[in-house]
């Protein structure tokens, strides 16, 4: 995956809070995802600003115990189930 | 009624039964014409906001056909304000340029636009009128409003062997989903069921079609391909379970579990009109009656699928055996399964004869009153 790329939720999906679950759920055509914790912050970042590096970075600095490249493995693992159900902006 | 285990997600709000077209295959009740439209934005606002409090997420906006509503505009506004994720479900026939971007401005989150066919006369046999040109500027209007498209394509013998131009079509379109739904064998579909079943052949030719095709367009355009549950061996989760995530209400105001629940006999299904939502959902008699799997009998109660497919179709089980808490006959094992089969091996018998068109009894008001 390219360094500079700003990864941007596709229009179609929508971020928003469960008060059911308390989770957060990313909506979309047809479908509702539920999120962790973890997924619904890294999601929360993917507005076509920031690397995954810089999504990494501030998420380690969110959370204790974990550590940086698990969590850049994490942000690049939701990326492609995403990317692969067309919930990511293809537009660099 | 255990809440985690039942808590709908979705509302399927059939605004209306009226419809410019007249599919073979329509998914509405035979008798949809003596039932009258009672429910006004008002009265689908509070709806909303019911189906919101009990936990529902996404709203989808269907008929009949939506658009022949003037106040739709309005009730995609009031469901996009209780942050619902709001569809719109529409053959686009009664559409322009203005109404789309009317849709846009109320906050619609995504259109699902019906195609019948790519070719022009075949979609005209099996709906009743020429409207592929118009859809096409639909989506043309879609995509200039921003607004995400799904195409759908219900599937069945006579446009089965074009899933490939049906791809090229949506690619073309700029859909982002597309679904290629066979035709479920129920209502209008189940009385025309002989001229609308497809063979195994066609079917594993279409299905090679759309996987190839899938994985070309991976990440740009999601395509999913519904397989008939009549070649599927095991019965669909129909609606994901009875009364467990799907609410529908139709335009008379019935709370239902499934769209045709209010055809099965004996069960009672209440109105919005006089009970509220959250009250119906939770202990409204014909939401009971199939929920959880006390209703079942064998080979269901001790099957392991059980808690997958929820028994298969109530609707299905009582228009093929007459039985509602029978196993659905799409499953292999059920004692009923022979009806499947046998719809199955009349199909790859039969002579089909192209030139001909099929002898469909259309979608009608006076088909509706008559039958």
């Amino acid at each position: 995956m390219a360094d500079s790329w700003r990864p941007r939720l596709a229009r179609r999906a929508r971020l928003r809070y469960d008060g059911k679950s308390g989770s957060y759920v990313l909506l979309s055509p047809e479908r509702g995802l539920l999120l962790n914790a973890t997924a619904a912050d890294i999601l929360a970042r993917c507005r076509g600003e920031l690397t995954v590096r810089a999504i990494a970075d501030e998420l380690a600095a969110l959370y204790e115990g974990i550590g940086r490249d698990a969590l850049e493995a994490e942000i690049e693992e939701l990326l492609k189930v995403l990317g692969d159900r067309g919930l990511l902006d293809r537009t660099e | 009624m255990n809440d985690a285990a039942s808590r709908p997600y979705t509302l399927i709000a059939e605004l209306t039964y009226r419809c410019p077209l007249r599919c073979a295959y329509c998914a509405n009740p035979i008798d949809f014409a003596s039932r009258v439209e009672r429910l006004d934005a008002a009265c689908w606002q509070r709806v909303f906001a019911e189906a919101e409090s009990l936990g529902v997420l996404q709203v989808h906006l269907t008929g009949g056909e939506p658009l022949v509503r003037s106040d739709l505009e309005r009730l995609v506004a009031a469901a996009r304000k209780l942050d619902l994720y709001t569809n719109v479900i529409s053959s686009g026939v009664p559409a322009d340029r203005e109404r789309i971007f009317g849709l846009k401005d109320a906050g619609l989150d995504a259109f699902q636009l019906s195609i019948q066919d790519v070719d022009a006369s075949a979609a005209r046999a099996v709906t009743g009128g020429d409207w592929l040109d118009h859809k096409i500027r639909v989506a043309g209007w879609l995509r200039e409003a921003e607004l995400p498209i799904t195409l759908n394509v219900v599937l069945h013998r006579g446009n089965m062997d074009r899933v490939a131009d049906m791809v090229a079509l949506a690619e073309r379109l700029g859909a982002h989903r597309l679904e290629l739904a066979n035709t479920q064998y129920l209502s209008w579909a189940l009385l025309n069921r002989s001229a609308l079943l497809p063979s195994r052949a066609q079917i594993d030719r279409a299905r090679a079609v759309a996987q190839a095709a899938r994985i070309r367009t991976r990440g740009s355009m999601e395509i999913v391909f519904v397989l008939p549950d009549y070649y599927a061996q095991t019965p669909k989760a129909c609606m994901d379970g009875w009364g467990r995530r799907t609410i529908v209400v139709t335009p008379d105001g019935l709370a239902l579990p499934c769209h045709l629940a209010h055809t099965l006999p004996g069960l009672r299904f209440e109105s919005v009109l006089d009970r509220s939502l959250v009250d119906l959902w939770q202990h409204g008699e014909g939401f009971e009656s199939f929920r959880g799997e006390a209703w079942m009998g064998e080979p269901c109660r001790s099957c392991e699928h059980r808690t997958v497919d929820f028994g298969g179709c109530r609707c299905q089980a009582y228009h093929l055996t007459g039985e509602a808490s029978a196993t659905d006959p799409a499953c292999a094992l059920a004692p009923a399964h022979s009806i499947i089969e046998k719809a199955r091996s009349v199909v790859e018998a039969a002579h089909v004869d192209a030139d001909v068109p099929p002898a469909f009894v259309y979608r009608s008001i006076q088909a509706s009153r008559t039958r």
